[in-house]
């Protein structure tokens, strides 16, 4: 009896395996923890990762040009880019009886749009094209191939073929070489002209002064913090209200208090030419540039570099640094290696959180930062608001979206993200 | 108990009926004093007329074109009349967010019984587009901060006229207007400003042009800024729409002079979102119909100095509601403002505008 229970497997009270019946319970407390998250994944899923990602799948997405030409972009198949002349009548034919349709669909416009991103003159040559050609009769009227010249020379001009053709695949890689200043040609990617580039220099630009203003809002964070971490707590409070007001402040309201202040009749040079510092037709140029946008943007940002330096600084034990002074540890000494070394998870959180603020902000940049001083989200907002290419805007989102998980896992590896705390 | 509960169910299903016969309508437009004349002169009138209709404003117009192309692809249009500019209006109708009517059938014709589409006569620039008023983007200067003894500017050339008038300026931080003013003060003919503007060279000697003055320029963002600019004493001279410098001038006496010479026409109106259901596009057609007849567009400029759309509406255009002076002199069609007047070109720019703003930017980023 004894011997038969050890050979077989152990049971639970009901008689079933008990490693199964562990795993059962296991799964039910599993599946019950889900249903408990369960109302909040959905939210976030249905309200921010599919937006996010369908957003995002525009950078690719073409399918436009094969939708509203679908016998035109076969018809294209059989033609050679290359060869220098015009596509035969069976194309024209096709093309024609595409544009029937998306006219009765007012879809021609739309097509004119997109690819008048990639050759200028497109839009309207879809939109005068539609009216007339609305009027053929896709039987009676054959040959087509004339008749479309002389609705508009641009369909006897090779180049508009070849542009047609190139940007009919479903799946494109044109925004992304957009994105950094390239374009798809139909003999693979090409640089764009340059009096055209502006993009990758944007993105250069962005990281750069989002690493400048990361660095000034450590600088200027550290004693602030240091100061909240370490003065008696009535002084502290109120020094801590003085961090939060501006953070409660609008945004708008900073920005432009820093335009009445740095502007050449602002405060600072109407104080710096009473006091004789400068000379009134000299008068300092710190607007609508590079340092406009640097001092406003360190000014809105400082909140969180103190914050999170300021939650870790109060958990570090004032006891230490009593012990390495009383070891005999100059002031210096003390902060350097005793003090210094456990603040810094409050400086790596703090300058994550800057940084990734910094590189998505616009509207700072936009009111303060004149030509030299916008970012690449102020393009991404062009395009979005202005230019309707959100093409090119998701894929510029894209980029930007890489390069912040880039350097957030290049921090991951050389800080460690788990020596970061936000308290 | 029951009493009570009754009582409840037929206060809920009233509350639920009376929300639904108080009908609403949401219009979109600029904000500001813009809104307000619209307000003024049409919305409220129309809201006497029709108890129980409320209307809603949503000072979206800057973003309408983004916004309406998400509502159509969420399939959920909560606007119903959206106030944009005719550029704007021809993209929305290109990409058939805008809905396309029949002048004479939806507007009213004027008192004379002149057919709507003749009283609007060119400004029906779109299938879509129901113009409204006519603005200008033009100069304004500060007299008190040019150089003793110099003249009176009276040519937009004086912008890039360095030597006469040094300080700063501001133009509008885009290509359009600033381009066309660059090739007329580099001698190009008025009439062959888009011929030349159309050409790799041309663009490139506008912008030379403009790289003339480029480091002297305040690049402004939205229309507000200049005058904010001037009157700081920031910049010397610089563009704006010109209600803006009606506002700064007459309504909050600043010291700036009008230079209307080459100001660039351009309109504004409304577009019928496309896909309204039957119901509401019935009450909108019936509104934009009021809101466009001769009497209220001439209405309209007695609280903002943009001229009347309809050629039927000038002669009825009276005095400013509040200071009581003359509206007809700050109009940009009046005939002293408007002897030199610049048209600005819809078909180009929604042709070149990608193309030629990428250069812009790259230039500015120089």
């Amino acid at each position: 009896m004894t011997d038969a229970t050890q050979s077989g497997p152990m049971l639970a009270a009901d008689g079933t395996p008990l490693k199964k019946s562990l795993a059962r319970s296991l799964r039910r407390r599993k599946v019950r923890a889900l249903a408990l998250i369960a109302p909040l994944l959905l939210f976030v899923l249905l309200s921010f990762v599919i937006p996010i990602v369908s957003m995002l799948f525009r950078s690719v997405e073409n399918g436009i040009v094969s939708e509203t030409l679908p016998l035109t972009v076969v018809e294209l198949r059989n033609w050679d880019a290359d060869s220098g002349e015009l596509p035969d009548e069976a194309l024209y034919a096709a093309f024609v009886k595409d544009m029937i349709a998306a006219v009765e669909a007012k879809e021609h416009t739309r097509l004119g749009t997109r690819l008048n991103y990639e050759e200028t003159g497109m839009s309207s040559m879809f939109r005068k094209s539609g009216r007339n050609i609305k009027r053929l009769d896709p039987e009676a009227d054959a040959p087509f191939k004339e008749k479309l010249i002389d609705i508009h020379e641009g369909w006897g001009e090779v180049e508009t073929w070849r542009t047609i053709k190139t940007h009919a695949v479903p799946i494109t890689n044109g925004y992304f070489l957009n994105a950094i200043d390239m374009r798809r040609t139909p003999e693979g990617p090409r640089a764009q002209p340059e009096d055209k580039q502006i993009l990758v220099k944007l993105f250069g630009r962005t990281l750069f002064m989002s690493l400048i203003i990361t660095g000034a809002c450590i600088l200027l964070a550290y004693p602030v913090s240091y100061l909240l971490a370490t003065l008696p707590m009535r002084v502290s409070n109120l020094l801590m209200i003085l961090v939060l007001l501006p953070f409660w402040t609008s945004l708008l309201v900073r920005t432009s208090a820093w335009k009445v202040m740095l502007q050449q009749q602002g405060v600072i040079n109407e104080t710096l030419v009473w006091l004789g510092f400068v000379a009134d037709d000299a008068r300092l140029v710190i607007i609508n540039n590079q340092f406009g946008t640097i001092i406003a943007m360190t000014h809105i940002l400082l909140p969180f570099m103190i914050l999170p330096m300021y939650s870790v600084m109060q958990t570090i034990p004032p006891s230490y640094t009593r012990a390495a002074k009383s070891m005999g540890a100059t002031n210096w000494t003390t902060f350097w290696r005793i003090y210094f070394p456990q603040s810094i998870p409050g400086i790596g959180a703090g300058s994550i959180l800057v940084f990734i603020l910094a590189i998505g902000y616009y509207i700072t940049p936009e009111i303060v930062g004149g030509t030299k001083g916008v970012f690449i989200s102020n393009r991404i907002a062009y395009h979005i608001s202005s230019s309707l290419n959100w093409g090119l805007a998701a894929a510029l989102g894209t980029i930007l979206l890489a390069v912040v998980l880039l350097l957030y896992w290049c921090y991951d590896k050389i800080v460690g993200i788990d020596n970061v705390k936000l308290g | 108990m029951k009493v009570t509960k009754s009582t409840l169910l037929a206060s809920a299903v009233a509350a639920i009926a009376g929300s639904a016969m108080a009908e609403e309508m949401t219009l979109v437009s600029w904000g500001g004093a813009y809104q307000a004349s619209q307000t003024k002169a049409y919305a409220e009138p129309f809201m006497e007329m029709n108890p129980g209709l409320t209307i809603v404003w949503d000072e979206s117009s800057p973003e309408a074109v983004a916004k309406l192309r998400a509502m159509n692809e969420a399939g959920n249009i909560t606007w119903d009349l959206v106030d944009v500019v005719a550029a704007d209006a021809i993209r929305l109708c290109d990409e058939g967010l805008a809905m396309e009517y029949d002048p004479d059938e939806l507007l009213a014709a004027a008192p004379d019984g002149t057919p709507a589409s003749e009283d609007f006569g060119d400004l029906l620039v779109s299938d879509c587009f129901i113009p409204q008023i006519v603005y200008s983007t033009t100069a304004a200067y500060r007299p008190d901060l040019l150089p003793d003894g110099a003249p009176a500017p009276d040519s937009i050339c004086a912008m890039f006229d360095m030597e006469t008038y040094p300080g700063k300026r501001t133009l509008e931080k885009r290509p359009i207007n600033n381009m066309e003013w660059a090739l007329i003060c580099d001698g190009v003919a008025k009439d062959d400003v888009y011929d030349v503007l159309a050409t790799e060279e041309g663009q490139q000697r506008a912008l030379d042009k403009l790289g003339t003055i480029k480091d002297q320029v305040v690049w402004w963002g939205a229309a507000a800024e200049p005058p904010q600019l001037l009157a700081d004493g920031e910049v010397v001279m610089g563009t704006s729409y010109n209600g803006r410098w009606f506002s700064a001038i007459e309504e909050q006496d600043q010291p700036f002079e009008m230079l209307w010479d080459a100001q660039v026409f351009d309109l504004d109106g409304w577009i019928i979102p496309a896909g309204l259901s039957e119901e509401r596009l019935a009450r909108v057609k019936e509104f934009v119909k009021f809101a466009t007849d001769t009497q209220r567009l001439a209405d309209q400029a007695k609280f903002i100095s943009y001229g009347p759309a309809r050629a039927s509406s000038a002669p009825l255009v009276g005095q400013h509601a509040e200071l009581g002076i003359d509206m007809a002199p700050h109009m940009p069609t009046d005939p002293n403002n408007a002897k030199n007047t610049f048209l600005y070109n819809y078909e180009f720019w929604a042709d070149y505008r990608d193309d030629i703003d990428a250069k812009f930017q790259a230039w500015l980023a120089q």
